[in-house]
């Protein structure tokens, strides 16, 4: 099963002077168990597009299916789908409040009408699947660090152990480490369970690095789907609307413009060490290319 | 005479329980010397909770030492005769420019600095104005603020302390919220205003690209600088870098697994184009 956006259009403040259209004739198809990034500059429609998912925000028109269901049938319970569709906003650390972390976490679980103790161990076990460490349980969430508070906002929404997860920015304003732990973590748990995961992100090289799939989003619009290497090939184009391409694209395309003969759609560290590791024993062997020569030869 | 002294700073902060209870001290910035001479462009990189924002807050006395000196332009930020003058030669950007941002209209938000100076209008106008060109917003100075995109909103922040005529600029994790394009924007007019006006820079990021143009950066660790160097040193450093939960910019990485399959390039290389001229130096080498 999916989810199904079909001709899908949203307008803010639609029939007044203001109104601005955030999605444009959506129409597209997530298979189960998929990674997709969404990218596309601020205003894109990104946001808008996976607050659809879980009936957060109601289509001007179009239709949404999950799992087979319109989820605008008068019949359909948003509230079952919100269960199933997981959605951790931008700093989602802002919206922890409960008096210690595991509470927190029970929140969800809680609010579906599960039992307590039904609702302890799913946070039990959210908590050991975003890999916080369990002297912090008992803690207040406003006392521990950055990424800290992150995973437990994520464990909240893990608790409710939704089908379709989806993060909106998970790691702005972390530092490295600690955003290749949560995406590394994300990339674990979806290994585990199978869940669908929409990452949502600004920054190009984690989506070259975790997904399957990019969605390009620009005025409401998808303008590219596509693998990474695929999507990142059109990295002009990319910047055009704002965008980039990872930093090693650009290092291959100088690198072919060089005469070296490098597959430059690799779009991660190890894929593009991996090319330029075997041009460059390709090129010691035959000697010197003759596109390189015409490029730069009046720098030896 | 340095822009910025700090010698044996100390800042701590008392914890308190719910019932406000001292719970105990944390030692957020413990003590940093650091010289930053006018026109210098430093950076400061530090994992969340290393102190680095904590010391940022020193430079223009939102914070005061609990311990040591803060020297901004030679005037002692402990002393309260100097705060209006520190906070004016040493201005300050923040990450979120919705934070920052009061005015209706772009020229009004950027005027607001040197109005509450007590600037003659007519002077604000020509700051207003040569501001907004320093940071290429001038077209957009008609505008509402609410409708321009991210890192355009960083750049008439970032124009806002500039009409003020600081001698030095502290950001504050000023990318951290933008998209490529907005971080782009706002890398460039800072680089921009340290190079033609030789306004003295500091930056605080998580990004390592973006300071790979930088004279030093400090690399910040449980409040003490864990590593001061050029980028070049700092960079060369990659395993050094990784236990202090940092980073290096992607060409650098991708260099030093290179080196690991065996290629002769020299450490610390930044930049696609040294890359590139390293591994034509290699092939012509055979």
């Amino acid at each position: 099963m999916a989810i199904i956006f079909d001709h899908v259009n949203h307008i803010y403040g639609e029939d007044t002077p203001m109104a601005v259209k955030a999605l444009d004739d959506i129409c597209l198809q997530i298979p189960d168990g998929q990674f997709v990034g969404i990218i596309g500059h601020t205003g894109s429609g990104k946001s808008t597009l996976v607050q659809h998912m879980n009936g957060l925000l109601k289509a001007t028109s179009g239709h949404i299916y999950f799992n087979g269901e319109d989820i605008y049938d008068k019949d359909f319970s948003l509230k079952k789908l919100r269960s199933k569709v997981g959605l951790v906003f931008q700093y989602p650390e802002h919206q922890l409040f409960e008096i210690d972390v595991f509470s927190d976490v029970c929140f969800g679980p809680k609010n579906l009408g599960l039992e307590k103790k039904e609702a302890e161990l799913r946070a039990f076990d959210a908590l050991r699947k975003v890999g916080l460490p369990m002297e912090l349980y008992y803690q207040s969430p406003f006392e521990i660090s950055g990424g800290q508070k992150r995973r437990a906002a994520i464990a909240g929404v893990l608790a409710m152990e939704p089908e379709v997860l989806v993060l909106d920015e998970p790691t702005a304003g972390l530092d490295p480490k600690g955003r290749d732990e949560i995406l590394d973590q994300i990339r674990r748990l979806r290994e585990e369970t199978g869940m669908t995961v929409l990452l949502v992100s600004h920054s190009m090289e984690d989506v070259a690095e975790y997904v399957d799939r990019i969605i390009v989003m620009n005025h409401g619009r998808i303008l590219y789907d596509g693998e990474p290497r695929e999507v990142f090939s059109h990295y002009k184009e990319l910047e055009e609307i704002g965008l980039a391409a990872p930093q090693v694209t650009y290092v291959l395309h100088e690198l072919e413009g060089r005469g070296l003969d490098v597959d430059v759609n690799a779009t991660t560290i190890e894929e593009a060490a991996e090319t330029i590791w075997a041009a460059v024993k390709r090129g010691k062997k035959s000697g010197m290319s003759p596109g390189r020569d015409k490029t730069s030869s009046g720098k030896f | 005479m340095e822009m910025i002294k700090t010698k044996d700073l100390v800042y701590e902060y008392i914890r308190r329980d719910e019932e406000g209870n001292v719970e105990g001290l944390t030692t957020a910035v413990d003590r940093v010397n650091l010289d930053v001479a006018p026109g210098e462009f430093i950076a400061i990189l530090g994992h969340n909770g290393s102190g680095k924002s904590t010391l940022a807050k020193h430079i223009n006395a939102i914070l005061y030492p609990t311990e040591g000196v803060v020297l901004v332009d030679g005037m002692d930020t402990s002393q309260e005769a100097y705060l209006w003058e520190i906070r004016q030669r040493a201005g300050m950007v923040f990450q979120n420019p919705d934070n920052q941002i009061i005015g209706q209209v772009v020229e009004e938000d950027v005027g607001f600095g040197p109005e509450n100076m007590g600037i003659p209008t007519k002077e604000i106008w020509e700051r207003v104005e040569e501001s907004l060109k320093a940071v290429g917003m001038y077209e957009y100075r008609k505008h509402s603020p609410n409708k321009l995109s991210g890192g355009q909103k960083q750049r008439v922040s970032i124009a806002g302390v500039l009409a003020m005529h600081p001698k030095c600029i502290v950001l504050d994790e000023p990318t951290a919220m933008l998209d490529p394009k907005g971080r782009k924007e706002v890398i460039r007019a800072v680089r921009a205003l340290n190079q033609v006006e030789e306004i003295t820079i500091v930056l605080i990021t998580h990004y390592m690209e973006e300071i790979v143009h930088a004279d030093r950066v400090f690399v910040m660790d449980q409040g003490r600088i864990a590593m001061a160097g050029t980028p070049r040193e700092i960079f060369s450093r990659v395993e050094r870098l990784k236990e202090l939960r940092l980073d290096v910019p992607q060409v650098t990485l991708l260099s030093h697994e290179l080196q690991k399959k065996g290629l002769a390039l020299p450490d610390g290389i930044l930049t696609q184009k040294e890359l590139a001229d390293e591994l034509d130096r290699i092939l012509a080498g055979n």
